[in-house]
């Protein structure tokens, strides 16, 4: 398999950006919104190709979701984009009502989302909007890993037809995935296998997970790690299959621990094949202002903190 | 549509979908009638006069005017009004509120009832909806009108004021936006639970055109409709405060909030049925 490394890093946000922009010129019927975020977003590029297709709707983000909902109606594909906090939590109800129960092809797109936004601090950290989300009947929930992906998974909501939330983030952050490798929505990416211990990882963690598969291995500890890009529809038979090689898990993810893909995946092995779970996300707290890097220290979610859940779920695994 | 209305159908319609009204929300015990009979005449001008529109319906709706319900409680005047109008037949009403129906309590796209492009009931959201959809028909070059119908509580939630101003800033002046204005929510009076205070002089600060109407009156309703087409399409959307009364058609539920969510039982239900001559048939 592919040993990971990086050459260069950028920020998932101008993935998105870049996707955006190659729908636009491949679809007229793509649409963007924006609440006043247009830079952050990285929606520059399609806001000036296509000006008749780009709407500005201010800062009244419950406004945009509505007229997100209703654009649908006469076949737009409206791609709505501000901070993944503003693009949740803040609109739950209208998401809930005029987007999701009433199946509308809407792609909410979200930005700065979990503790790597860094410096703003907890009010705009969100960490529950994966839970939120895939809680929604019928939505779709896509977290992808770098630049390269996030920019295959915006391409790839455009041919997707249903309620879809697509979460990326602010820091410049390792490519670690190649511009044209698959990417399949609801198909889990195995990166690295192994046969001890299965890592399950989504967003920016897969390269922390990449990063602690390669410590391991030089303590003789073979790894599987597996890319959850999509958190819903779940790659159930990708987990299973995995977990019944290895026996154990340890889930990665910058979000809380209630809720998100730990939840997904500790929900699916005790359904189908109870085996032992560590979990590596934020332990039911709000963020704070700091460095991405000294964030993720701080709150547990480097690739130290992978190597200990490791150790410990092997642990528990010797034990049966 | 530009030919004469025919007034003497249009009111046996709406002394027929008002007994609708009554039997749906008597057979469920539940819904919301005072609203619903307050509103007859605006859903009978638009579907049975003003909208072109298809009952074999499609969701795109290209081509057509969309009739969009943001106060969605008073689902039952808009399902007897569609069935009326030959997107379901109306033995369906029968089945409002009850389980594995197609008529939920408040109107819902998931078991495809025809004529209902988005869920509402959670109030505030309509506005932007209808908002979005107008915008499309501006992007597909179709000329047809946006309609959307909000209740006067409604107002109160914060929603409705983000649409106020995207509307006119985007010159969205296919959609031809309604509220009802009867002056009562659940609670009370609007003006003792949440003043709304000079509704036209605030729509018109945010940019809209206004006009009132009054809306248990055939006639002005129609007048006022067609009056709202002349007034579109010239850079701004419209507004009209239509003035109803909450209960209309059935002497002991106007004029008060009480009926506002309420059922009538057995015998209010043949006291109101009395005052609501049958014109079409019962379904």
């Amino acid at each position: 398999m592919t040993k990971f490394t990086f050459t260069e890093k950028k920020d998932t946000r101008s993935g998105f950006g870049v996707g955006l922009h190659e729908l636009g010129k491949k679809n007229p019927n793509v649409v963007g919104l924006c609440a006043d975020l247009t830079g952050s977003l990285k929606m520059d590029a399609f806001k000036k190709d296509f000006p008749e297709r780009f709407f500005q709707v201010g800062i009244a983000e419950a406004n945009m979701m509505g007229i997100a909902a209703g654009m649908t109606i006469g076949g737009k594909i409206p791609f709505t984009g501000t901070f993944a906090n503003f693009s949740t939590g803040r609109v739950y109800d209208q998401i809930r009502q005029s987007i999701a129960y009433s199946d509308k092809n809407v792609k909410i797109c979200a930005s700065h989302a979990g503790l790597t936004l860094g410096e703003d601090g907890a009010t705009h950290q969100i960490l529950e909007d994966i839970g939120m989300m895939r809680m929604l009947p019928g939505m779709t929930v896509i977290v992808p890993c770098d630049y390269n992906q996030t920019r295959l998974a915006t391409i790839a909501l455009g041919e997707h037809v249903g309620p879809a939330y697509l979460r990326f983030g602010r820091p410049s952050w390792p490519i670690f995935t190649a511009p044209d490798r698959p990417f399949t929505i609801g198909k889990a990416d195995k990166m690295i296998e192994g046969k001890d211990v299965t890592i399950f990882a989504c967003g920016h963690l897969v390269w922390n997970a990449i990063e602690a598969e390669a410590k391991l291995t030089e303590r003789g500890i073979s790894a599987e790690v597996i890319n959850i890009h999509t958190i819903k529809p779940l790659d159930v038979e990708a987990i299973l299959a995995s977990v019944q090689k290895t026996g154990c898990a340890v889930t990665c993810e910058e979000h809380q621990i209630n809720g998100g893909l730990g939840d997904c995946v500790a929900q699916v092995l005790a359904r189908f094949n109870p085996a032992p779970v560590e979990m590596v996300a934020v332990n039911d707290s709000f963020g704070e202002s700091g460095t991405p890097t000294q964030l993720l220290k701080k709150y547990g979610l480097g690739p130290e903190n992978i190597i200990e859940a490791v150790d410990k779920v092997l642990k528990r695994k010797k034990k049966g | 549509m530009s030919q004469q209305p025919d007034f003497d159908r249009l009111k046996k319609l709406a002394s027929q979908i008002r007994r609708d009204i009554v039997r749906m929300v008597h057979a469920c015990q539940s819904g919301h009638p005072g609203g619903s009979l307050g509103c007859t005449e605006y859903f009978v001008a638009l579907y049975f006069h003003i909208m072109k529109h298809d009952p074999k319906f499609n969701m795109d709706g290209k081509g057509e005017d969309l009739c969009f319900l943001s106060n969605g409680h008073i689902s039952p005047v808009w399902y007897a009004t569609l069935a009326r109008a030959g997107y379901f037949d109306p033995k369906e009403l029968s089945t409002f509120r009850f389980i594995n129906s197609r008529l939920q309590g408040h109107p819902a796209t998931h078991e495809h009832l025809p004529g209902i492009r988005v869920a509402s009931g959670s109030l505030g959201q309509g506005l932007s909806v209808s908002i979005g959809a107008a915008q499309t028909k501006k992007l597909n070059n179709d000329d047809r009108f946006v309609y959307v119908l909000m209740g006067d509580g409604e107002q109160q939630e914060g929603q409705v004021w983000e649409a106020a101003m995207y509307a006119p800033h985007h010159k969205i002046d296919n959609l031809i936006a309604t509220i009802d204005v009867n002056g009562q929510q659940i609670d009370g009076p609007t003006e003792k639970i949440m003043s709304l205070l000079d509704l036209k002089a605030k729509w018109e600060a945010f940019g809209w055109i206004v006009q009132a109407f009054d809306g248990n009156k055939i006639e002005e309703v129609v007048k006022g409709l067609e009056n709202a087409q002349k007034l579109a399409k010239k850079g701004k959307p419209v507004m009209n405060l239509m003035k109803t009364e909450m209960g209309y058609g059935v002497d002991y539920m106007m004029g008060s909030h009480k009926w506002h969510g309420v059922a009538p039982n057995d015998e209010e239900l043949k006291k109101a049925l009395a005052q609501l001559p049958e014109t079409l048939g019962d379904y």
